[in-house]
């Protein structure tokens, strides 16, 4: 039973195995045929890009955390509009659909709390 | 599968903490800083509406939300608690927060949803419920931890705490996993029912209720999943360290009892060995730890870490019904006893307390009992209360646990108690004797709401010594529809 | 069909590494993702038996994991940047001052 199961696979691995495959093959190659002439314009990290500022571990400020940490907040309750969307004509057939209507009110306008709060606190302004 | 507004006013008291704290979240982002006082004051009010619809709401019985949530008298016992709690919480932290400088409205909201969390487990009868109830009673408390902030110790207890907390959720959902895996539901009376009628996998029952055993034991801080409970109590303001220790203890109690109770007795003859050996272990380690503390606070957290200890003792008498129920009672007896003795000595912690950690160390408290003699008094009783000495309500409370373990066949382990008892007499006592017998020149700090607790739940440990006939007659019939 | 077992051992697998991953290492970051290793094994459990059992209570469940994983993020998150801003580490070790 599992063998079957595992058979639908066979395609994806024989995928793997080729894209694999090539790109050993294209970087295998440069590096035996390709010419080496390195300067330092061609050592940067972007090459005829911008020039990078600093060292890559530099820390970052921490209004960045601020917003991200908001965003998840925020974010992740789509989780549970997502489901009652889809049953909702369900409910409005069944005669429930005002009181599913407004148990959902209930938990924006709870967000909605959390987010008049962020936006006193200054939680959103940049500077 | 229709609600209605019954659901509502069945679980009133707990709408009332959240809807007011949701409020008070606006009302604080709106407030200009001249009147930040009025959201402690709505705190406070609102924490005494929601307590007046908890002691109306004593007597019902009746199931919310499809059976998600029960209300019952151990619910509106545990709910009168944790609302009495939350206000003598309030009162405690008032002058300490200003005195500090983190006088912030934001410390009374999250202490009204850790209130509401903690109420919402009393009546949780459905494991997705206990799960989330639980976090929404732990998360506040880490930042209520955390709030003193730029104190190195209060943010380093926050992130301990924090981190060992969501460890602790961790088990517990795991072993909520397991048992949803064994019985194919979540909720308890539904896990019953397919317990009673023979689960294709006994191991993951039985893995499930360790794991959920291991996380709540962590929750109310049992040996050996003690480790954060002194380093957290010590970092913290003194006030979140107050409520903390009885809410945390509230709520992870409320949840043993409903699960173990309610869900697993069936699992009595392979849990009670673990029980036991969790039992002796804590009683063994607070104690005999506490006797080396020389911070008032890490004391005060060991001995709280045995006093989880001795209610975790009621649940020995699992397989015995008849003898369980009067056991059960007493746990929650010794709730309330713990609750209000310790609630005073934290008052005494408080007034004492200097900034940069000054005035915490024993000696600090030499001289105390003759500077400040009804300060003394009240330290004495509450010491007494905590040994387990006459007239006070921690005997009470003492003695009704002992018999009903006597009771249920437990002599060993009544015995182990009544012997660390005599060994936590040994610290507490100590105490009493550098008050009274050394001197010295304590300076308290005056704060007459501090005071009042203080006062108040001295003379509760007494008085309700003197009724804890009819308390326990109380407790008794709170868990009588339990079974 | 993969048979519920193997979900059951990944899942117990994903739990243990979580749970190790806490006690063995010292990053404060890498404790918390270890934690979240931890609530996602059993996520999976979860989902693992919902879908064995032909029943959407353990699926739903995820869903609300997920949002108090979220909550819990962002309060860790905020308790470890407040340590750092501090302390300049977030070695566990190395901010402990609470002993005794």
């Amino acid at each position: 039973m599992l063998q079957d199961y595992l058979n639908d696979y066979w395609p994806i691995a024989i995928l793997l195995l080729l894209t694999t495959l090539l790109g050993i093959v294209a970087i295998g190659l440069g590096y035996l045929f390709g010419p080496r002439r390195s300067n330092k314009r061609k050592n940067a990290p972007y090459e005829s890009g911008m020039s990078p500022i600093g060292p890559g571990t530099r820390q970052l400020p921490v209004k960045f955390y601020i917003v991200a940490v908001l965003f998840i907040l925020f974010d992740i309750e789509v989780v549970f509009l997502l489901p009652w969307a889809v049953i909702f004509k369900k409910f409005v057939d069944e005669g429930l659909g005002n009181f599913v209507l407004i148990e959902m009110i209930i938990f924006l306008g709870i967000l909605l709390v959390g987010y008049v709060y962020a936006w006193k606190k200054g939680a959103f302004e940049w500077d | 599968m229709l609600y209605s507004m019954d659901d509502m006013f069945n679980i009133l008291p707990t709408v009332i903490v959240v809807a007011w704290a949701t409020a008070l979240i606006l009302v604080e982002a709106f407030l200009p800083k001249k009147y930040k006082f009025i959201t402690i004051w709505l705190t406070v009010l609102g924490l005494v509406v929601a307590l007046v619809a908890a002691i109306n709401q004593h007597g019902i019985e009746a199931e919310a939300f499809n059976g998600m949530l029960v209300v019952d008298g151990f619910s509106s016992f545990l709910n009168i608690l944790i609302l009495g709690s939350g206000i003598l919480a309030v009162a405690l932290a008032v002058g300490y927060n200003k005195r500090f400088g983190f006088d912030r409205g934001e410390y009374y909201i999250m202490m009204m949803f850790s209130i509401a969390g903690t109420m919402l487990m009393s009546s949780a009868a459905d494991l997705i419920v206990i799960f989330l109830a639980l976090e929404l009673m732990s998360i506040p408390l880490y930042i209520m931890a955390a709030f003193y902030r730029g104190n190195v110790n209060s943010e380093e207890a926050g992130m301990k705490y924090f981190l060992l907390g969501a460890f602790a959720g961790g088990f517990i959902l795991y072993g909520i996993g397991f048992v949803y895996g064994a019985t194919g539901a979540t909720g308890l009376s539904q896990v019953v029912t397919a317990i009673n009628g023979g689960v294709d996998s006994p191991t993951f029952l039985l893995v499930g209720a360790a794991l959920i055993l291991i996380g709540l034991g962590f929750k109310v801080a049992a040996v050996p999943f003690h480790m954060w409970t002194p380093d957290v109590y010590e970092g913290s303001p003194t006030p979140a360290t107050a409520y903390m220790a009885v809410g945390a203890k509230v709520g992870g109690f409320a949840a043993l009892i409903r699960i173990f109770v309610v869900a697993f007795p069936t699992l009595s003859t392979d849990l009670v060995p673990i029980l036991w050996g969790l039992v002796a272990l804590t009683l063994v380690v607070g104690n005999l730890v506490a006797i080396a503390q020389k911070n008032i606070k890490r004391m005060l957290a060991y001995s709280s870490i045995s006093h989880a200890g001795f209610i975790l003792m009621a649940f020995l008498p699992y397989g015995d019904a008849a003898v369980f129920k009067s056991s059960v009672a007493a746990a929650l007896f010794y709730l309330l006893a713990f609750a209000i003795t310790s609630f005073g000595s934290w008052g005494v912690v408080i007034a004492l307390e200097k900034s940069e950690g000054k005035g915490l160390l024993l000696e600090d408290y030499a001289g105390l009992g003759r500077k400040y003699p009804a300060l003394g008094v009240a330290m004495l009783i509450f010491m007494l209360s905590f040994t387990g000495i006459p007239p006070t309500i921690g005997f009470a409370g003492k003695f009704l646990l002992f018999k009903a373990v006597m009771e249920g066949g437990y002599y060993g382990l009544a015995i182990l108690g009544v012997l660390t008892s005599l060994f936590s007499a040994y610290y507490y006592l100590r105490l009493v004797i550098i008050m009274f017998m050394k001197s010295g020149e304590p300076n308290i700090v005056s704060d007459r709401w501090v005071t009042l607790v203080t006062a108040s739940s001295a003379v509760a440990t007494v008085v309700l010594f003197m009724v804890s006939t009819p308390l326990f007659a109380w407790a008794e019939q709170a868990v009588l529809k339990l079974f | 069909m993969v048979p519920l077992s193997y979900y059951v051992a990944l899942s117990a697998i994903l739990f243990a590494l979580g749970a190790l991953g806490v006690l063995t290492r010292r990053n404060t970051i890498i404790i918390f993702m270890s934690i979240e290793l931890m609530l996602n094994s059993a996520n999976l459990l979860f989902v693992a038996f919902a879908r064995s059992f032909g029943d959407v209570s353990g699926q739903i469940f995820v869903f609300f994991v997920m949002a108090v994983a979220a909550a819990e993020v962002a309060v860790g998150l905020a308790l470890i940047v407040a340590v750092f801003r501090n302390k300049h580490t977030i070695n566990i070790d190395e901010v402990s001052g609470l002993k005794g």
